[in-house]
Formats: C-alpha cells, sequence, structure tokens
C-alpha cells in the first residue's frame, strides 16, 4: 500500500515539473517581441479596455459556493458508510448501515428542498416569496 | 483479497535491480509521458480529424500521411509563439493556474486501473484521490482567469469555478453505487469484482460489470458521464470557453504554450473522466464473459497486462468518441439552464440511485442482475 502513496507523490513531482520544461523549452524557442503599449494591454475585442476587469461579480456565484461546500461536506461523510454497506449485508448489520446511508441522504434532501423554495437554485432571480427584502 | 499489482511492483517483478521507488518514479514517468500527454496532444488531431468527418469535410491533411503528424506541428507552433502576460495582470498567479490544471489532470492518471499488473498507485482511497485530484482544475482555471485581468476570462472563470463545482456533486453520487456494490474504494478491487465468466469459478462473488448490476446502477452510469461531461467544459457545457459570447473565456489572455498546457490538461480530464466511466461501470480490463487469466492454460503476466491494457485502452478512446461526437451534434446550453439541471435535475435522480443500489442490495444480499438469472450463489 505505501508503494502506491509513493507512486502517487512522484506523480504529482513529475506533473508539477512538466509545466516549468515546457515553458522553459518555449522561452528558448520563441520571439522576443518589443513590449509596446498596445500589445500590453488586454483583449477587448479591439476596444480599448475600460476600467479594470476586476469588477464585482454577482453574488450568485458566491451562493453556489457555499451550497457546494455544505453537500460536499455531508458527501464525504456518505463515503466510509457506504465502504462497510456490503460487508453489513454479510455480518447482519445492514439494518444500522442502510438506516445512517439513509440519514445522511434524507438530510442532504432536506436541504436541497430548503434551497430549492428558497430561490437559491434560480439563477435567474426574480422575486422569491422568502426574499429578505421583501 | 484481490491480488492486483502495481506498475511498481511488476517492474520490480520484471525487471528487478533498482529500489521500488525508483520504479515507482519510472512508472509515474511512463504513465505521464507516454500515456498522459501523448494522448492530449493525438487528441486534438483526432478531434479534428472527427468534426470533419462528421461535417463532411476533409480535415487536417498535410503534415504526415493523413495528417497525422498535425499534433507535432501544433507542438512546435505553440513552442514558438511569443508569451506575454497582460500590464495589468497577477504576474505569480498567471504563471502558477497552468500548474494546478495540469498537475490535476495527470495525477489522476496514477490510479487508472490501465491493467491488473500496471495500476500506478491502487491506493485503498483511489476513488476518492481522483475526485480530490481532478477537482484542482477549478482553482487553475479561476486564478487564470483572475490573473489576466481581463473581462471576459474573469466571466469565464467564475462560470467554470461555479460549474465544476456544481456538477462535482452528482458526480461523487454517481460514484457512490459503485462503492455500495463494492464494498471498497480501491479501484483494483472495483475492476476485478466486474470480471463474470460463464464457465469461471468466481461466478458467485464476482458479478457482471456495474453498469448491469442494476437499474439504477444503469442510471447512475449516464449520470457519471453526464456530470464528467459539465466537469470537463466539453459541449453542451462549455459555457466557461463559450467562443460565440466570451471570445474564449478563462484562457482569453494565454498565448503559445501556455494555451497549449491548458488543452492539454483539459484533454487529459477527458481521458480520465471516461477511464472512471469504463473503471467503475464498464468493466475496466475484462473482456465480456472471458477472464484471459483462467483459460485452462497460464499466460505470461507480461502478456496478460499487455492484453489487458488494449482492452482497458479501447473501452476508455470508446467513451472518448461519444465525448467528441456529442460536441459535433449537441447545441450550447444557456447558464440558468446548466445550473438548473444540476441541481434540480441530476441531483435528485443521484439521490433516487443511490438509495436504490441500497434497497437492491440489502433486498437480494449484494446479487447482481445477472447473477439472479444464472441462478448463482
Amino acid at each position: 500500500m505505501e508503494t502506491g502513496y509513493i507512486t502517487a507523490f512522484w506523480f504529482i513531482i513529475i506533473s508539477a515539473l512538466t509545466v516549468p520544461l515546457m515553458l522553459g523549452v518555449g522561452y528558448l524557442l520563441r520571439p522576443k517581441g518589443k513590449e509596446t503599449r498596445r500589445k500590453m494591454t488586454s483583449y477587448e475585442c479591439g476596444e480599448e479596455p475600460v476600467g479594470s476587469a476586476w469588477i464585482k461579480f454577482n453574488i450568485r456565484f458566491y451562493i453556489v459556493a457555499i451550497v457546494f461546500i455544505i453537500f460536499d461536506v455531508e458527501m464525504a461523510a456518505i463515503f466510509p458508510a457506504a465502504t462497510v454497506f456490503k460487508e453489513s449485508i454479510a455480518n447482519g448489520t445492514v439494518g444500522l448501515v442502510f438506516s445512517e446511508i439513509f440519514i445522511f441522504v434524507a438530510l442532504l434532501l432536506i436541504g436541497l428542498i430548503y434551497c430549492w423554495v428558497r430561490g437559491d437554485l434560480e439563477w435567474v432571480k426574480g422575486v422569491t416569496k422568502f426574499a429578505p427584502n421583501k | 483479497m484481490v491480488q492486483s499489482a502495481q506498475f511498481a511492483h511488476s517492474l520490480e517483478g520484471w525487471f528487478g535491480l533498482l529500489p521500488l521507488w525508483g520504479w515507482a518514479a519510472i512508472s509515474a514517468f511512463i504513465v505521464i509521458y507516454f500515456i498522459a500527454l501523448p494522448f492530449g496532444g493525438l487528441a486534438t488531431y483526432v478531434e479534428r480529424k472527427i468534426a470533419a468527418d462528421m461535417q463532411d469535410r476533409i480535415g487536417p491533411n498535410r503534415v504526415g500521411p493523413i495528417g497525422l503528424f498535425q499534433f507535432a506541428a501544433d507542438a512546435i507552433k505553440m513552442l514558438s509563439k511569443e508569451d506575454f502576460i497582460p500590464k495589468g495582470g497577477d504576474r505569480f498567479l498567471f504563471n502558477l493556474a497552468p500548474l494546478f490544471v495540469v498537475v490535476g489532470s495527470c495525477t489522476a492518471f496514477a490510479v487508472l486501473p490501465l491493467s491488473k499488473y500496471l495500476i500506478g498507485a491502487d491506493v485503498n482511497i483511489g476513488v476518492v484521490f481522483i475526485l480530490a485530484v481532478t477537482t484542482l482544475i477549478a482553482p487553475g482555471l479561476l486564478l487564470g482567469s483572475w490573473a489576466s485581468e481581463n473581462k471576459w476570462s474573469l466571466l469565464g472563470g467564475l462560470r467554470a469555478a461555479s460549474q465544476i463545482v456544481s456538477y462535482e456533486i452528482p458526480v461523487a453520487l454517481s460514484i457512490l453505487p459503485v462503492v455500495l456494490i463494492s464494498g471498497s474504494l480501491q479501484i483494483g478491487t472495483i475492476v476485478e469484482q466486474q470480471g463474470w465468466t460463464v464457465f469461471g469459478e468466481n461466478v458467485a462473488t464476482n458479478h457482471f460489470w456495474n453498469a448491469f448490476h442494476n437499474p439504477f446502477t444503469f442510471f447512475s452510469m449516464f449520470l457519471l458521464f453526464v456530470g464528467g461531461l459539465a466537469e470537463t467544459n466539453r459541449i453542451p457545457f462549455d459555457l466557461p470557453e463559450a467562443e460565440s459570447e466570451l471570445v474564449s473565456g478563462f484562457n482569453t489572455e494565454f498565448s503559445g504554450m501556455r494555451f497549449g498546457l491548458y488543452a492539454l490538461g483539459e484533454f487529459c480530464d477527458v481521458f480520465v473522466m471516461s477511464a472512471m466511466v469504463t473503471a467503475l461501470y464498464l468493466g475496466g480490463w475484462h473482456i465480456p464473459f472471458l477472464d484471459i487469466e483462467k483459460l485452462g492454460f497460464a499466460l505470461p503476466t507480461g502478456l496478460v497486462a499487455i492484453i489487458q491494457f488494449h482492452v482497458f485502452m479501447i473501452k476508455t478512446l470508446l467513451v472518448v468518441f461519444v465525448v467528441m461526437w456529442l460536441r459535433w451534434t449537441l447545441p450550447r446550453l444557456r447558464v440558468d439552464q446548466l445550473m438548473g439541471m444540476c441541481w434540480k435535475g441530476l441531483l435528485p435522480l443521484a439521490f433516487f440511485n443511490v438509495l436504490g443500489t441500497a434497497i437492491w442490495m440489502w433486498v437480494f444480499k449484494g446479487q447482481s442482475l445477472i447473477q439472479l438469472l444464472a441462478g448463482h450463489g
């Protein structure tokens, strides 16, 4: 088993070294043009860029991230229960394990229904029933 | 337990000479430089050729016989392109971003079961390892888009992050039925259990391909495939780089080899996703109804490894072909449709599949459909 982790470690090292290697070869081969002002501006379809690109983006991206974290943590909690499920069929504790998986899935489902009713899953926001500013 | 050997062990057994960690490094080198990166290069050529066939064109045909060396020409072109970072951008993050994408997609090759004797790293958390490592791509795309100080990039990167993160949940939930069936997270074990032969001795312990274990896993396979398409930003889910609205999305400002690395990482990710569908649901290295290790006479391990490798590759490349085929068949979704489909469509279905598989396992004592029909156990 340790060999597996050693190999996985080597995979990370070698793939991480690939990037500087390729960029280094590119550095040796490519032409080094002058840095003109026009060239160094960011691309906006040929127009002069207006303002900074680091704009305030829509809050819904943030909400998606929050919902994801909750779901993902609960998912991580289901995996161990799922791993012992087959064993539990053989040794008779299947009811316990199944109820555990069921409780986790039910929790996630309740969370999903909550988000759904609240309107967090709507990408195009209308005025929802539970909108706080109403 | 199943006796599946890792690539490093096999190499040490066949050649000796080096300590095990040396063979581990060499196996990692071989898998990355002789499987992952060449696939990424060739896939660009194959994709263009498939596109040409489907649109009744000829496609690349000038470089080498039937244009086979097109990818080498592309590589030379990318290496010799001028490369610059926008003035207002964040140089450090701009350089860091391709690293995340390449490490995320290439490291996932470590646990792919190329053959029973050629698994790079058969760790006991294999499935979770793939999920964890491929998620590194999302921060890579987000960092790159943020660092290039470009509005198209930022929008593309945000879309990529929210899309990859959302579809992570249906994908993980579609893997759960396999974990329920196999009782293991180790990919070698999961694949080994899918070898079911009509005359073999392992009919009681092994079931047939997981896709045909029960009706729920059959649907799960499609959910995994669809979720994988979205995670790899392929059409119909390629909103992060939708060229008709966002120029080129998150990689608008990336030129030369940096763009090449992004493309390479994305294609490797497609391979990883297809290999995951193959290994978890389509029987991995097994030829249907035939176990080449129980033919009545013993084949040398090296030959077995080579045959299994080819079987695995054929299955995976067929899935990759379906991915490319879909690209030229389906139109792109809208952003709200994309998110709605994930949270309101795939997620409830995935829950249904998990519970359904658990109930099936409980009622039929873990037997698959084919075992029940054949009356084993």
